[in-house]
């Protein structure tokens, strides 16, 4: 690991005023993700700004009957909380299928928005990486692609984003709240967080220099059946092939968002409306323009698969 | 002509001997490591030694404090200057679950987590369940149903497992938990897919399971 200073900040806005003083700083927060990455020298900060001592560790009902989730509140913790197990279900069973105890004890919301790609290229430091050295080339282009994205892809990286979490946060259309280092807040749609590799695949989110995520946001319950199927190589602690995020109601109508197919959550609003036809009409256009591999193209039809699952699950239950 | 007990010599003496070869040896790398980053980069200024930082947490009941070099992981922190060797280094990526302790009661990967990141933290390791003479009750549990084979998981196993079951006690569900606003109830798929976090190349799995079961008191 290479040496770096390390400080623990006391208020949001200091830590986003140390990060504005060190050009090489990171936050820290569980540090499952970051720590594993300096050790392998693919992270390299300067200075670590521990923000554990932030009280961001908390879970509030908002004025509009939503939830406010501390930007610290840990894996465990928020799937354990009986408002998300009751009103968002899709987003404690996603919880639930991501990582182990012993890390979701650790893992923090914000940390794990912010994961990096588990491509086995970008961890290989004897491999070119546009993620980890921009310019470097792709050595997943022309690789082992099984695990790779399907969609939305570029010339530059064809990674996914690995969390679980943020496919449940995309489908109940959460924001993210952050702190500038000039103390200014924004809010900021899921939507809109993760970015497209395009030519510029290390840079990952729409968060600036320095810029400290402090809550995620839920809006109302919208009610219906919430569902999180995740299919993977190993039955438990393994990062998925795909995802399928979804909430159906009673008149089968919902919402789907896709995990381990892009380089974000992967969801397309207007496929939704082919909801009641069926997961062969909904996937034609979620993942309409898909790019896959000879080594991937079975995603397409698992996603479809698993899709189906769902959607006759939901059916049974409503009778 | 010795025998084989004065030829070994005493147990403590001989894993103190294994230490100072580990320490030397590595002292040896470091120093081949730093020439060759010299000799590379004729007029690299050399990266600043880290400075060393105070840290004050409880071990096992007990105040410690250190001066550490930040990039300390907790693990290192317990096996290299606290000597407390139970806890095992195995992936140092959070993928095994060896190196599992408890902090505040909690089960967490020590490999992952900065010694500096637990100041006033109270940490449990396997020293601290039990001891050699005085066996924690999932120790002897382990020992009884053989839940080992080369026993280097088994620190991390035991801590995991007494943490999952204050989890499943406090109520928290799981991935297969079917109903998420009931209890879970106890099963065969709840325990693997709770203690999933804790590898076992040996593949001990059933007798740990059984183990487990055994202290949880859900033995048939």
């Amino acid at each position: 690991m290479r040496p770096f200073t390390y400080e623990r900040a006391r208020t949001p806005a200091e830590a986003a005023a140390a990060a504005k003083r060190h050009a090489g700083a990171k936050f820290v927060a569980g540090g499952t993700n970051l720590l594993d990455l300096m050790k392998l020298e693919i992270e390299t900060p300067t200075h670590l700004i521990d923000v554990n001592g932030l009280g961001l560790d908390t879970l509030e009902t908002t004025p509009e009957g939503g939830l406010r989730i501390g930007a610290l509140v840990r894996n465990t913790d928020l799937a354990a909380d009986a408002r998300v197990r009751r009103d968002y279900g899709v987003l404690a069973r996603a919880l639930l299928a991501g990582a182990s105890g012993q890390l979701r004890n650790m893992a923090t919301t914000a940390g794990n928005l912010l994961q990096r790609t588990r491509c086995p290229y970008f961890y290989d430091t004897n491999m070119p990486c546009n993620k980890r050295v921009p310019g470097d080339g792709c050595a997943a282009i022309g690789g082992f692609t099984r695990q790779h994205a399907v969609i939305g892809a570029s010339d530059a990286c064809i990674a996914t984003h690995p969390s679980d979490m943020a496919v449940a946060l995309r489908v109940l259309d959460a924001t993210v709240e952050t702190i500038g280092p000039d103390g200014a807040t924004r809010r900021i749609p899921l939507a809109d967080f993760h970015r497209l590799p395009g030519d510029q695949p290390q840079v990952e989110t729409a968060l600036a220099a320095g810029e400290l995520i402090t809550a995620v946001t839920l809006p109302r319950p919208v009610g219906g059946a919430h569902f999180y199927r995740k299919v993977r190589d190993r039955a438990s602690f393994a990062f998925a092939l795909v995802s399928v995020a979804a909430i159906v109601q009673r008149d089968g109508s919902g919402r789907v968002a896709l995990g381990g197919v892009a380089h974000k959550p992967w969801r397309v609003e207007a496929a939704e409306s082919e909801m009641t036809k069926g997961a062969r009409a909904v996937v034609a256009r979620l993942l309409a323009g898909a790019k896959p591999t000879t080594e991937n193209a079975f995603k397409l039809k698992l996603v479809e698969r698993v899709l189906a699952a769902v959607l006759a699950e939901a059916k049974g239950a409503r009778g | 002509m010795r025998t084989p007990e004065e030829a070994a010599p005493a147990r403590g003496e001989r894993d103190l001997t294994r230490r100072g070869f580990i320490v030397a040896g590595t002292a040896a790398v470091a120093v081949t490591s730093l020439t060759m980053i010299s000799q590379a980069q004729p007029n690299a200024n050399p990266a600043p030694a880290a400075a060393l930082m105070k840290i004050a947490f409880t071990v096992n009941g007990t105040p410690r404090a250190l001066e550490i070099d930040p990039r300390t992981t907790l693990l290192d922190a317990l096996r290299e200057e606290l000597h407390l060797t139970g806890t095992k280094k195995g992936c140092d990526h959070g993928q095994c679950g060896a190196c599992t302790v408890l902090v505040g009661g909690r089960r967490i990967n020590s490999c992952l987590t900065l010694a500096v990141m637990q100041q006033g933290a109270e940490i449990t390791t396997i020293e601290g369940l039990g001891t050699p003479e005085q066996l924690h009750p999932l120790q002897a549990a382990f020992v009884r149903c053989d839940g080992y084979q080369c026993g280097y998981c088994t620190p991390g196993q035991i801590c995991s497992a007494v943490a999952m079951l204050s989890e499943v006690q406090a109520g928290i569900p799981s991935h297969v938990t079917a109903d998420l606003n009931a209890p879970a109830a106890w099963s065969e798929a709840e325990v693997r897919e709770r203690m999933s976090g804790n590898l076992c190349r040996c593949g001990a799995y059933s007798n740990i399971f059984e183990a487990i079961q055994t202290f949880a008191g859900k033995r048939p």
